[in-house]
């Protein structure tokens, strides 16, 4: 096993239709028993295959349900027309019973237990790290109160299931009445210990953290939910000059799990980019690295001789590693 | 038929030794005649059958005399034992990942029946039968870090993940290699490792937090310490230096054999679920000189490392006084032959 790579095995227990873009679906574990424990704030990544053996497409969704319920997990997707067709494939293509794979659950979006108070910001479907993490701090009696904007009242995803929840501690804003958010009054009310957390489009992010730091937030307690795309990228191919070997780096594998399953067993001990040990020379190569790892000092990632197979990557016409 | 759980003591008359299976299993740190620090971390993967990495938490013949070696530390000094008011969620995950894999591990000697949040645990060698409601409090004699770790062998410290940084929050230490965990609460990474020397410089632990800091749920990792102990007791602490600092004069060519252990702690790193938390079990393993020199490799290649180990670290760890007492006895088991490379005995 190699790090980025543990999986789970779900069937699709259910699809629900939410409202006119939004479709939400529920995994139960194909073996039975329970999904891992996970936090509010977390997500998993899916894959979604177009069929048996297709080279999957990788995406990012929350987990909505609640961290108490472990019997199964559910994300909300939006259906997105323009974007890489993840959406697409989710609302078009998966249907209760089908078997597919998800990561387990990663948290890049956790809450600070520490916080007297969370002040939660959501825009559009940024709502979904917010219900499984109201649900968390109202299991455990957390003071939490969350502002909610969205564009129609026809759009307001889980505006209706949230205020029936929790009440006076939500505040549903509808862009089309012209309401919005009073941020710098709402900030400025807060009590001392309060921590904010946004999850929205990039401009609502980016508005929500700048009128904080300007009205004197410390950054340690704004907290925002971007997504690092998984590590995975573009296939590529490289050639092993010891050993003599033509291969080809998938989508999913690492440099490394490639050129491990052509036969060739080169050191390695971390398989994230911090232990040194897959340290590998570069004898040519035509492109462009992406380098991943914290091994390296600037000044050998800019020389192009040489790369961390465990998590870098190559784009280009032509790669020859020393290996 | 399980584990023979032996009835011995780390500390007043020492009765503490290892079996000869537990001998062979011991996780000799050194896979090359020298050391220096460096990030060896790896992914924690189950290992060889017999091994101490056969189950991922591991429990061996110590066990109950450990319990109950840790259950007098802490009726002497109950800060040894601390968390700071928002680690509770995290104290019940450990809970969990300690009884989940103690029980899956050893059925023999651990149950765990959960009922929703009604939970039922049997601990037989310690002859605890604990029924319980997972996040409740007022159901547990302790709180539940406290709890599960009075029935854990080894070290456990939790680390809460904030401001790119581990801040070491809550734990239990009462096996420790000369640290504080009173003196270490709240500080994070950096701060708690300032008195490691040369490390800093060779960017050990600014690589090591990046890694640490992308440890996901389910993809533990693990890495190897060392250091050595005079007599075989668990509670060196700096609290109680008044009580081991001066066996550190005791140590004559006559006796090596019996009073002088190598002391390998096997640490991981797992991500705990419900607080993103994570946690850091410290599991410490020691062997006798006489012990370890049943392997011839092990002795051989023991006596080179100590002889050429950098005086900083020597002194860091605390040997200056013994190590050529030590080095001179171990000498007579170097017959100057190759080691073979990797951990194993020969
Ligand atoms: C989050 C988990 C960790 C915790 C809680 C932790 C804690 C500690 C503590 C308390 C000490 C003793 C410092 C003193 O003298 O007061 C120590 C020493 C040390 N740590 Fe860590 N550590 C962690 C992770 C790591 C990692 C990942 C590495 C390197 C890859 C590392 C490398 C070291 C080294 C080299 C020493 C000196 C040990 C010796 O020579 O005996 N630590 N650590
Ligand atoms: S295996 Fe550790 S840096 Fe690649």
């Amino acid at each position: 096993m190699s790090a980025g790579t543990t999986k789970l095995d779900v069937t699709v227990a259910d699809v629900v239709p939410v409202n006119e873009l939004v479709t939400r679906f529920h995994f139960r574990p194909t073996n039975g028993g329970h999904l891992p424990t996970f936090s509010g704030g977390a997500h998993v990544v899916v894959e979604m295959r177009e069929h048996e053996g297709a080279t999957p497409r990788l995406n990012p969704y929350s987990l909505m349900s609640s961290p108490l319920n472990t019997a199964e997990y559910t994300i909300s997707v939006r259906r997105d027309d323009v974007g890489r067709g993840g959406s697409l494939f989710m609302h078009r293509q998966v249907k209760p019973g089908d078997r597919m794979v998800i990561s387990y659950p990663v948290n890049l979006f956790s809450l600070d237990l520490r916080a007297k108070k969370h002040l939660m910001i959501a825009g559009g479907i940024g709502i979904t790290p917010f219900m499984a993490q109201t649900a968390q701090l109202a299991s455990s009696s957390g003071n939490f109160e969350l502002h909610y904007a969205c564009r129609t009242a026809s759009l307001f995803t889980y505006g209706d299931v949230l205020a029936e929840r929790y009440g006076k501690r939500i505040h549903l804003y509808h862009d089309d009445r012209g309401e919005k958010i009073e941020l710098a009054r709402l900030l400025a009310s807060q009590p001392l210990g309060t921590h904010l957390y946004i999850c929205g489009p990039a401009p609502m992010i980016d508005w929500v953290r700048n009128t904080a730091a300007a009205s004197g937030w410390p950054s340690e307690t704004v907290h925002y939910e971007h997504f690092s795309a998984p590590k995975p990228g573009l296939p590529f191919d490289v050639t092993l000059a010891v050993s003599d070997k033509k291969i080809r780096v998938g989508e999913q594998q690492s440099l490394l799990e490639a050129i491990e399953a052509a036969g060739v067993d080169p050191p390695y001990l971390c398989r994230g980019g911090v232990c040194g040990q897959c340290e590998t020379n570069v004898i040519s190569s035509d492109g462009k690295f992406l380098h991943n790892d914290h091994w390296l000092s600037e000044e050998e990632h800019r020389s192009g001789k040489k790369i961390m197979p465990c998590v870098s990557r190559f784009e280009g016409r032509s790669l020859v590693l020393e290996r | 038929m399980g584990i023979q759980f032996r009835t011995e003591t780390f500390r007043d008359d020492f009765t503490f030794r290892n079996s000869p299976e537990h001998i062979r299993r011991f996780p000799f740190p050194f896979h090359e005649d020298s050391y220096m620090y460096a990030v060896n971390i790896e992914p924690h993967v189950p290992g060889p059958k017999g091994s101490v990495l056969e189950n991922l938490i591991d429990v061996d013949e110590h066990y109950v005399s450990e319990m109950a070696d840790r259950a007098l530390v802490l009726a002497e000094d109950p800060l040894r034992c601390q968390s700071l008011p928002h680690m509770t969620l995290a104290g019940w995950d450990l809970l969990e990942l300690l009884m989940t894999e103690q029980a899956k591990g050893y059925p023999e000697h651990f149950t765990l029946t959960r009922d929703g949040d009604n939970w039922h645990w049997i601990n037989r060698p310690l002859g605890i039968d604990q029924k319980f409601v997972f996040g409740d409090l007022s159901t547990l004699p302790y709180g539940p870090m406290e709890y599960i770790t009075r029935q854990s062998q080894g070290d456990f410290c939790i680390l809460d993940q904030r401001d790119g940084n581990l801040w070491m929050d809550a734990g239990i230490v009462t096996t420790q290699a000369d640290w504080s965990l009173d003196f270490d609460i709240g500080m994070n990474f950096f701060e708690w490792h300032a008195p490691v020397p040369l490390a800093h410089e060779k960017g050990v632990f600014t690589r090591a937090l990046k890694f640490l800091l992308n440890i996901q749920q389910g993809q533990p990792a693990r890495r190897l310490n060392w250091t050595m102990t005079i007599n075989p007791r668990l509670d060196t602490s700096p609290e109680n230096f008044h009580k081991w600092g001066p066996d550190r004069t005791t140590v004559t060519p006559e006796n090596v054999g019996q009073k002088v252990h190598l002391r390998v702690e096997l640490q991981s790193f797992w991500r705990l679920p419900r607080s993103n938390a994570m946690v850091f079990p410290i599991r410490c393993y020691l062997i006798k000189m006489d012990e370890l020199a049943t392997s011839k490799k092990w002795a051989r290649r023991l006596h080179r490392v100590l002889r050429d180990l950098p005086e900083e670290l020597a002194t860091y760890k605390g040997l200056t006084r013994y190590r050529p007492t030590v080095v001179e006895w171990l000498a007579k088991h170097d017959d100057g032959a190759p080691t073979s490379s990797g951990f194993g005995p020969d």
